[in-house]
C-alpha cells in the first residue's frame, strides 16, 4: 500500500532539513482476539509529517484514532513497528537515541497522573538534569531548578513541596518545567490543557507560547479541542483511524478543508455564540468510530462518509496536494 | 408560577476538614418547556445544584437551608417516599459519564425496563415495547439486538443514548443533563446534542444543562446561569449573557476561550491566578482575588442580585457602582465622584 520511496507529502519548499521529520511511520499493537490468536491493531499506519524550527504542528482527532501513539512513537517511547524519524537530519536510531531523548521532550495530558507522588517538585523537575548528567554539582542543580521553577511561573522556593500540594494548573507548569529541564529543541504537547478548568487553559497556552518564542521551541500539539489547536498551531494535521487524512495550514484548514472528515469535524465544534450557533450548519456524521481492529476496507472514513463512493471501499487513498501546501487523502477530491 | 423555583439554595460537605460550602445561595426558576443552562468550572457547584433538587447528595453532603418547590410542592424536608416519585418520573437525570452509570452486570434492555416498570406500573411485556420504543427514538438502531447487550458491548455514544432513553422513559417534565457530552468526542457530542434538541422539541421537557464549555450552550439554551465558587454570578438569556455580560467572571472567561473563526494570531486574555479554595471562602466576593476591577466593597461582602437589564441578573459590585454613578449624574453633575474614587484596586 505504501511507497517506501514516498517522500513526506511536505517535503517541497523547505530549507535543507526540518527539525523533525516523520516517514512513514507505523505502530501495531498485537491484541489477543481468542485462545491463541494475536490481530494486529494498526493504532498508527503510514503517517509522515514535517516540523520546522520553532514552529507548531497541531494534530487533531478524536479518541482511538492514534494521535498519541504518534506522539508516544515519534520520541520513541514505543518503538515504531516501521518507518523513520529523523532529528535535525539525523535518523533516530540507537546510538543517536541518548541524546535524541534530551532534545526532545514530552508534556503528558494528566498533570495528576504524571507527576510522582513521592518525590519533592524539585526532584521532579530535577530528573532530566539528572538523568543526562547537565549539572555539575548539587549546588548548581539547585540553581537551575530554581530558574526552570521561575520559568513556568512558580516560586523557586516551593521546590521541595510535593505535587499534591498544587492545583491542577500549577500541576501542569511544573510538567513543563521538567520538559524544559534538559534544554529541548522539540517538545511534544500531548492534549496539555484538556484536564484544566476553562479560565486556566489559556494562562497554560500563552505560556506555551512565550516559551517557545523564548527558547525557539517546536511543538507537536496534541489536542482535541480545535479552536485551541487553531489557535496555538501554524499547521494542523488530522487524523482518523491511524491515518492522517489532512494537512495543511490553520488558517486553511479551517478556510477551506476538503476532506469530508475534516469538514464534519469543523462544524461540529461547538461556538461560544449564540446566534452563529443557531445558525451553523451542524453536518451530523452518522454512526461510530469502527473499531481499529475490525478497519473497514479500503479508506478508514468511508463507513461514515457522505461521499462514498465503490472506489472508497477498494483502495486507501494517498495523501496528496490539493493545493499548494494542503495534502488530503480522499478519492472525491 | 414557574414550574421549579429554587430559592436561597445552601448545600455544604461536611467534611473531617471542614464545612465546604458547595452552593451558596442559589435561586433561579425553571419554565415549563424552557432550556436552561448551568455554566461554571469544576467546584462551582453547579452538580450540587443539581443533585440538590433530586437529593441524591452523597454522604456528607446536605441541604443547609433554602426552598426547592416543584410545581409548588416543596421538596426540601420532603420524606425519601415522596422523592422517589418525583425522581426519574416528574425529574431525570444523565449523568457525565456514560460508562460508569449504566450496571455493567445486567443488560441494556433489563435496565431500561426495571425503570419503566418502577415508575409506570406497566407490566412485563409492556415495559419491553415501550424499552424498544425509547430506543428507537433516541437514533439506536437494531433495537432488539441492543435490548440483550451489555453496557461494555456498546461506545460512548450509543451508552449516552441508552441513558437518555432511560431518562426519557416516564417522560419527565425536567431532564437535568449533567455533562451530558463531557465525555464524548466531538462528532459524538454534536450526534447527542442534535438528539436532545430534537426530543425537546418533541415532547416539549424542561432541560437543566449543565456544562462547562459555553459553546455547547450557546446554541440551545433560553436562558443561561453562570456559576463561580457556589454562588451566581449572573442569569439572563444566552444572547445577553454571550453579549453582553455584565459579571467579571463572565468577562473572563469570554476573552480567555480561542476564537475559532478569528484568523489573526491574537493572544488570548486569561483570568490570573487559581480558582479559590472552598473550605475557606471570603466574606466578600469569591472572584475579587482574581479579579483585575476588585474594589476595596468586594472583599469586604457580596454584592446583591441586581437587574441589569429586563431580562438579565448579575451579582458584581461593579454594576452597583455604575448604577450609583448613573444616577448621580442623573441627578445632579457636583454630586458626581471623580473618575476612578471609589474604585481604587485592591
Amino acid at each position: 500500500m505504501s511507497n517506501e520511496n514516498t517522500r513526506p507529502v511536505d517535503m517541497e519548499n523547505r530549507s535543507e532539513h526540518p527539525l523533525v521529520e516523520v516517514r512513514n511511520l507505523k505502530e501495531y499493537f498485537p491484541i489477543t482476539t481468542g485462545f491463541l490468536r494475536t490481530t494486529m491493531l494498526k493504532a498508527v499506519d503510514d503517517v509522515s509529517f514535517t516540523i520546522g524550527r520553532a514552529e507548531t504542528l497541531g494534530l487533531v482527532g478524536e479518541s482511538g484514532c492514534g494521535k498519541t501513539t504518534v506522539g508516544r512513537t515519534l520520541l520513541h517511547l514505543y518503538k515504531p513497528t516501521g518507518g523513520e524519524v529523523f532529528f535535525d537530519g539525523k535518523k533516530v536510531a540507537k546510538d543517536t537515541l541518548r541524546e535524541f531523548r534530551r532534545r526532545a521532550q514530552m508534556v503528558f495530558q494528566d498533570p495528576y497522573s504524571s507527576l510522582n507522588p513521592r518525590m519533592t517538585v524539585g526532584d521532579i523537575v530535577a530528573e532530566p538534569i539528572d538523568v543526562h548528567g547537565l549539572c555539575k554539582n548539587k549546588h548548581e542543580r539547585s540553581e537551575r531548578v530554581h530558574d526552570l521553577l521561575q520559568t513556568v511561573g512558580i516560586s523557586g522556593e516551593q521546590a521541595s513541596r510535593y505535587a499534591h500540594e498544587f492545583s491542577g494548573g500549577q500541576r501542569q507548569r511544573i510538567g513543563i518545567a521538567r520538559a524544559l529541564a534538559s534544554n529541548p529543541e522539540f517538545i511534544v504537547c500531548d492534549e496539555p490543557v484538556s484536564a484544566l478548568d476553562v479560565s486556566i487553559q489559556a494562562q497554560v497556552i500563552n505560556m506555551l507560547e512565550d516559551l517557545q518564542e523564548r527558547f525557539h521551541l517546536s511543538y507537536l500539539f496534541i489536542a482535541h479541542d480545535l479552536s485551541v489547536v487553531k489557535h496555538i498551531s501554524q499547521r494542523i494535521a488530522v487524523m482518523y483511524l491511524g491515518k492522517m487524512v489532512e494537512l495543511a495550514s490553520s488558517v486553511e484548514l479551517h478556510r477551506h478543508p476538503v476532506h469530508p472528515y475534516t469538514i464534519s469535524l469543523l462544524s461540529a465544534v461547538p461556538m461560544p455564540d449564540p446566534q452563529k450557533a443557531r445558525a451553523a450548519h451542524r453536518i451530523v456524521l452518522q454512526g461510530d468510530v469502527p473499531s481499529p481492529i475490525h478497519m473497514p476496507s479500503g479508506c478508514p472514513f468511508r463507513t461514515r462518509c457522505n461521499r462514498a463512493t465503490a472506489e472508497c471501499a477498494q483502495s486507501c487513498p494517498p495523501m496528496r496536494e490539493v493545493s499548494p501546501n494542503h495534502f488530503a487523502a480522499c478519492h472525491n477530491l | 408560577m414557574a414550574m421549579l423555583e429554587v430559592k436561597d439554595l445552601h448545600t455544604s460537605f461536611f467534611t473531617p476538614a471542614g464545612e465546604v460550602k458547595a452552593v451558596n445561595g442559589v435561586s433561579f426558576e425553571l419554565d415549563e418547556g424552557k432550556v436552561l443552562g448551568i455554566v461554571g468550572e469544576s467546584g462551582s457547584g453547579k452538580s450540587v445544584t443539581a443533585y440538590s433538587i433530586l437529593q441524591i447528595l452523597t454522604h456528607p453532603g446536605k441541604i443547609v437551608s433554602g426552598s426547592i418547590k416543584f410545581r409548588g410542592k416543596e421538596l426540601v424536608g420532603a420524606g425519601e417516599s415522596e422523592m422517589r416519585k418525583i425522581r426519574g418520573n416528574k425529574i431525570s437525570i444523565i449523568f457525565q459519564d456514560p460508562m460508569t452509570s449504566l450496571n455493567p452486570v445486567y443488560t441494556v434492555g433489563n435496565q431500561l425496563m426495571e425503570a419503566i416498570m418502577l415508575h409506570t406500573g406497566r407490566n412485563h411485556e409492556q415495559a419491553r415495547e415501550r424499552a424498544l420504543e425509547m430506543l428507537g427514538l433516541v437514533g439506536i438502531s437494531e433495537t432488539k439486538k441492543r435490548m440483550k447487550q451489555y453496557p461494555f458491548e456498546l461506545s460512548g455514544g450509543m451508552r449516552q443514548r441508552v441513558m437518555i432513553a432511560m431518562a426519557l422513559a416516564c417522560e419527565p417534565d425536567i431532564l437535568i443533563a449533567d455533562e451530558p457530552t463531557t465525555a464524548l468526542d466531538v462528532t459524538i457530542q454534536a450526534q447527542i446534542l442534535e438528539l436532545m434538541q430534537d426530543l425537546q422539541k418533541k415532547l416539549g421537557m424542561a432541560i437543566i444543562m449543565i456544562t462547562h464549555d459555553l459553546g455547547v450552550i450557546a446554541g440551545m439554551c433560553d436562558e443561561v446561569i453562570i456559576m463561580y465558587a457556589g454562588g451566581i454570578c449572573e442569569r439572563g438569556t444566552a444572547d445577553s449573557i454571550f453579549y453582553h455580560p455584565h459579571h467579571e467572571y463572565t468577562k473572563g472567561l469570554l476573552r480567555s476561550i480561542p476564537n475559532i473563526d478569528n484568523d489573526e494570531k491574537e493572544r488570548l486574555v486569561p483570568i490570573s491566578g487559581t480558582p479559590i479554595d472552598l473550605l475557606r471562602l471570603p466574606p466578600g466576593c469569591p472572584f475579587a482575588p482574581r479579579c483585575e476591577r476588585a474594589m476595596k466593597i468586594c472583599l469586604e461582602g457580596r454584592a446583591e442580585e441586581m437587574w441589569v437589564s429586563d431580562d438579565h441578573i448579575a451579582a458584581c459590585w461593579i454594576n452597583v457602582w455604575e448604577a450609583a454613578q448613573r444616577e448621580a449624574a442623573a441627578g445632579g453633575a457636583q454630586a458626581r465622584p471623580a473618575h476612578g474614587e471609589g474604585g481604587a484596586n485592591a
